[in-house]
């Protein structure tokens, strides 16, 4: 009679962890910290495939992983967002709330299904004051942190962490707070543990204005995002009204023109099924 | 809560379902009690149970639109509100007017505000203004059957368009039907009971390239023609110191005129009229 496979539910667990960690390690990192004038959102992104983007008027999204898991999830909080704030009031919907249906989903499917989702998230809300900021990450396995004002994700978060630790100042202004979140980016991945140099190219860059009425969410590309790291100030801002001002891209400007699989190719890795090191399935 | 459908307190798989980037199509999914259209009427009309909102004037100016509407609700032969707005931003560059069932209106507009920015947010992009055009017809075809009781609600809708074909009219004006027809006006347009004397007098005073300054004054000139022989219009409260809802939508954003603005050129229309009744 043949055996009966048998794994005990801790090993079970084991292995979904790590798993789901391999695969968060293999993708760029991303960092969120609070600063004088809002929540800054940094993630290391080659691709115009968003890593980072807007939930609702005083709540960011940022996340790590896998680009079909995390955008679904991202979907998925937009229009919880957009419903609770339909069906009450704009005011209604927290950052709190979305962050607790995101460990719920999170925390189900990794319990429930063969394979966890390979993400971590982070949903950022911002308050009136740097005190008042709220970070909360959720991870793989349904876990949420309330993070102390900073926070580094992927797979080196740990020594990206160390720096932010090291110098994160609720009162710096915003390139201030932009070289320490490049800087955190940079300290890992460079050869023989020496730091890197991170472009305007290389950055996926977005802030919620703590100053703004309405739609706080504002992308820093481009130009002005050169400026701003070379310690320049930001750009002039234009006073708008409650609907929001997104700067909207002309159309078809901003649809990608990279596939999310497209980029896996590109590694050295001979192997498509074994992604590069350093690539993921986010195409980063 | 929406979070609370599933027992696992886990969102619903219509939440994290790839879908479509329509937050109209997604809640007709996860919440359609919510949308409008699909509420079930008593039968007969019901046209007298809910106030009612009147005219609302839209020019196309050199540097986009100018939409301005006057403030009373009404209910048969009663004012039912002196200072509702039925002027709002669609999106940071589109304006919408509602005239009709007041109720159905403001619902309409708010769905359709949550319609551009979800999709804005969903797609990273926004649609172009015919797109946006295209939606909110498609939401007032989704009302005709409450229409057909005396509910019905008509839209006029305006904005700048980012990406035009003929770059000298960038401020576009939209005006549906009550079966969703959706028709582009060139100029200048109203709706609402006061429409007629709005159109009749924005008719002989418009010009193409309007500037924005003289275009306001323009809709308020109309929408003191409209109060004048329209009963459902008011016109500038000079007691009570409501005066109508002025908004702006241009290459940098949608503004709503201050109070003080407004006063100002409210109560030069009115002196204007003292002095020549005609206008």
């Amino acid at each position: 009679m043949a055996m009966q496979f048998y794994a005990s539910p801790e090993q079970v667990q084991r292995d979904r962890s790590e798993y789901a960690r391999k695969g968060i390690a293999r993708g760029r990192s991303a960092v969120v910290l609070t600063y004088e004038g809002g929540v800054l959102l940094v993630a290391e992104n080659l691709t115009s495939l968003r890593k980072i983007s807007e939930l609702y008027d005083r709540i960011g999204f940022a996340a790590v992983g896998r680009y079909n898991e995390f955008e679904s999830l991202r979907r998925a909080g937009v229009r919880m967002a957009d419903l609770n704030g339909l069906a009450y009031d704009r005011r209604d919907v927290t950052g709190r709330a979305l962050a607790n249906a995101y460990t719920q989903t999170l925390g189900a499917i990794f319990s429930e299904t063969q394979k966890p989702y390979e993400v971590e998230i982070c949903v950022a809300q911002v308050g009136t004051s740097p005190e008042s900021d709220e970070l909360y990450r959720i991870t793989y396995d349904g876990s949420v942190q309330d993070e102390p004002g900073f926070m580094a994700m992927g797979g080196s978060a740990e020594a990206i962490s160390t720096v932010l630790k090291s110098r994160h100042d609720v009162a710096a202004d915003l390139a201030t707070a932009l070289a320490l979140a490049v800087e955190g980016l940079a300290s890992v991945g460079g050869e023989n543990g020496t730091p890197r140099t991170l472009g305007a190219s290389q950055l996926e860059v977005a802030v919620l204005d703590r100053n703004r009425k309405g739609r706080t969410f504002r992308r820093i590309a481009g130009a002005a995002l050169t400026t701003l790291l070379e310690g320049g100030k930001d750009e002039p801002e234009k006073e708008v009204g409650e609907a929001g001002d997104v700067a909207p891209p002309a159309p078809g400007e901003d649809k990608p023109t990279v596939s999310a699989a497209s980029v896996d190719l590109e590694g050295k890795n001979e192997d498509p099924a074994e992604p590069a090191d350093d690539t993921n399935g986010d195409g980063s | 809560m929406a979070a609370g459908f599933d027992p696992s307190g886990r969102l619903p798989d219509v939440f994290t379902n790839a879908g479509t980037s329509s937050f109209t199509q997604f809640l007709s999914l996860a919440a359609p009690e919510m949308l409008p259209g699909r509420r079930p009427l008593p039968p007969g009309l019901s046209a007298d149970i809910a106030p009612h909102g009147t005219t609302i004037v839209a020019i196309a100016t050199a540097e986009g639109v100018v939409m301005a509407g006057d403030r009373r609700a009404t209910m048969g032969n009663l004012i039912a509100s002196r200072d509702i707005e039925k002027v709002h931003p669609a999106d940071a560059y589109s304006l919408i007017g509602i005239a009709g069932t007041a109720g159905i209106g403001i619902e309409l507009m708010r769905l359709f505000q949550v319609e551009l920015e979800h999709y804005e947010k969903i797609e990273g992009a926004m649609l172009s203004l015919d797109g946006k055009a295209n939606r909110l017809a498609a939401m007032v075809r989704g009302n005709l059957g409450a229409a057909m009781q005396g509910l019905a609600v008509v839209p006029l809708f305006a904005g700048f368009d980012l990406s035009p074909s003929d770059p000298s009219r960038a401020g576009r004006i939209f005006s549906f039907d009550v079966a969703g027809g959706l028709y582009e006006e060139t100029g200048y347009d109203a709706i609402g009971s006061g429409s007629l004397f709005a159109k009749s007098a924005l008719k002989k005073k418009y010009r193409a390239g309007v500037s924005t300054q003289d275009a306001v004054r323009l809709a308020v000139e109309a929408l003191y023609d409209a109060a004048d022989d329209d009963t459902a219009t008011g016109g500038p409260d000079l007691t009570r110191k409501i005066y109508p809802v002025v908004m702006t939508a241009t290459a940098d954003s949608t503004h709503r005129l201050t109070e003080a603005e407004i006063n100002a050129v409210a109560e030069q229309v009115v002196a204007g009229r003292m002095e020549n009744p005609g206008g």
